[in-house]
């Protein structure tokens, strides 16, 4: 098995109404449930605004604390999960419920190294 | 002169068992690099020990069971450091098969061609791992530095492993779609193959050649599929007029102009056989109804006699289920001889397509064929300005030239 990571991009911005989001949030616990029952879940979860995070930079002995995301952008990683599956196509299946779930661009990226053992998620 | 035949015979044998040979020992190793490398080393071998040792009956067997050692040596000098000492067992095991199935080839294809991988590494694995070219052909093919084309292929032979691309014909359900994806291919490596002029390197003249090779194994491999058939058909059918497309100098010759004696009437027969074979299934596709477009072109002994109407209405079915603004244009160039330049004109007119040669050279023809010559010369120079083959070129330039009467 091998893990890979599904990364949801979000524009950045005003979050669409609740009467908007209920149905999706309800669709992903739907998923969520789904990659359990199959053994296919590792861990996900949502991230706070792209305009929460802080950027860290070793600078010589000192490191530079500022302000926002790493990468300037109209849209940011708005949330992942953590899957294990067989190969690549299998992990696109999960990435596709996904993709049509939220509507948002979905990366499917393996993680490197060796196929961690199953924890059984 | 004896070494030479050698060498040409274990060329020959690369491209015709490369593939096949690379497939047998991804399947029993998994390993797309480690199975290259073990071919490949066996093949150095054959150009070695076949000049004088003559070649073996069954060669492409030689080449598989040969691989099949450097592979097995491999995994054992890997297992003092690693555990594949397992792999290596099962490997020299293997009962060696010197009729490798058919889905060893096929589930390659369609790796090759995986939506994952980025159009250019698909053309390039299908050509250099299917086709059996080498990188420096296909870069050649291309116009691509020789460099540039190994990263290309080596970055997508590390995302195969990387990602676990797996290796198998997908699932009765996902294959149509994934099917199409690899016609696309196929049809890609033709279409640059067709649009090279005279003057370019052969090698992408030779495109089209490897384009009908690869269409060929997969209606060899996917015996049921309608579309497999029907693109070898349209690739077959094009190859019919293709020394009939290039007049003196290179200068393209269009459709009504062709000399119809110097169509090729084996590959036209073929074709035709092909097209009627898969239309009789009842399973319409787009790559069917352009195959039966050529066909209907094929059986007209002048553009005169060629029946329009008909040919309306298979761009009508194609439209359906491939709708597109080029599809449009096509169709509008059938309703020109249907119905009159006029109703066309108004058809073509009503396109966004600005800045595709076609578009501006289908434009000028209705223009003058309407009687206005002076924005027809303009159409035309505007076509031929965009145009990129050389011998496209030239004869839209002199088709400006005429209408402008300079």
């Amino acid at each position: 098995m091998t893990q890979y990571l599904i990364s949801m991009y979000q524009p950045d911005g005003v979050v669409p109404p609740p009467e908007f989001l209920a149905p999706i949030m309800a669709k992903l616990a739907e998923l969520t449930a789904d990659l359990k029952a199959a053994g296919a879940y590792v861990y996900g979860n949502g991230l706070a605004d792209a305009s929460s995070a802080t950027v860290l930079r070793a600078d010589g002995g000192e490191v530079l604390v500022t302000d926002g995301p790493y990468l300037e952008g109209k849209e940011h990683m708005g949330g992942f999960d953590i899957i294990e599956a067989p190969d690549l196509d299998a992990a696109l299946v999960w990435g596709r419920r996904f993709a049509q779930i939220t509507g948002l661009p979905i990366e499917v990226r393996p993680f490197a190294g060796v196929p961690a053992p199953s924890t059984g998620g | 002169m004896a070494e030479e035949r050698e060498a040409g015979t274990v060329a020959a044998v690369f491209r015709e068992e490369y593939g096949r040979a690379v497939s047998v020992l991804v399947r029993t190793t998994g390993d797309l690099g480690l199975a290259e490398d073990a071919v490949q080393e066996a093949f150095a071998a054959a150009a070695e020990r076949w000049p004088a040792d003559g070649i073996p009956d069954h060669p492409g067997a030689w080449i598989i069971t040969t691989a099949r050692r450097r592979a097995v040596d491999r995994f054992r000098r890997e297992a003092v450091r690693g555990s594949k000492e397992a792999a290596a067992a099962a490997l020299a095991d293997e009962e060696p098969r010197h009729e490798p199935l058919g889905d060893d080839r096929l589930a390659l294809l369609f790796v090759c061609c995986h939506p994952a991988l980025a159009m250019p590494a698909r053309v390039a694995l299908a050509l250099r791992i299917i086709g059996g070219l080498t990188t420096a052909q296909v870069a050649a093919a291309f116009l691509v530095p020789e460099p540039t084309l190994a990263q290309r292929i080596s970055r997508a032979k590390a995302k195969i492993r990387d990602a676990r691309i797996p290796y198998r014909v997908p699932a009765a359900e996902e294959l149509p779609e994934r099917l199409a994806g690899v016609l696309a291919v196929v049809y890609l490596i033709y279409n640059e193959g067709y649009s090279a002029g005279l003057g370019e390197p052969p090698a992408r003249a030779g495109l089209c050649a490897e384009a009908v090779r690869l269409a060929r194994v997969l209606v060899q491999l996917l015996p049921g599929e309608p579309e497999a058939r029907g693109l070898l058909a349209l690739l077959l059918l094009s190859e019919s007029r293709r020394t009939a497309r290039s007049g003196p100098g290179g200068v393209l010759v269009p459709l009504a102009e062709q000399d119809r004696s110097l169509w090729d009437a084996d590959l036209i027969a073929e074709g035709t056989a092909l097209v009627h074979e898969c239309l009789a299934r009842g399973r319409l596709g787009q790559y069917q109804l352009q195959a039966a477009i050529q066909a209907v072109h094929a059986a007209a002994a002048s553009a005169e006699a060629t029946d329009w109407r008909r040919i309306v209405r298979l761009y009508d079915l194609l439209a359906e289920l491939a709708p597109g603004p080029v599809v449009a244009l096509n169709r509008a160039v059938a309703v020109a001889e249907a119905e009159g330049p006029g109703a066309a004109l108004a058809l073509v007119d009503a396109l966004d397509l600005t800045g595709y040669h076609v578009f501006h050279a289908v434009r000028a023809d209705l223009l003058a064929r309407t009687g206005r010559a002076a924005e027809a010369a303009a159409e035309y120079a505007e076509a031929s300005r965009l145009a990129p083959a050389a011998g496209e070129r030239s004869y839209l330039e002199g088709r400006a030239r005429r209408l402008s009467g300079t």
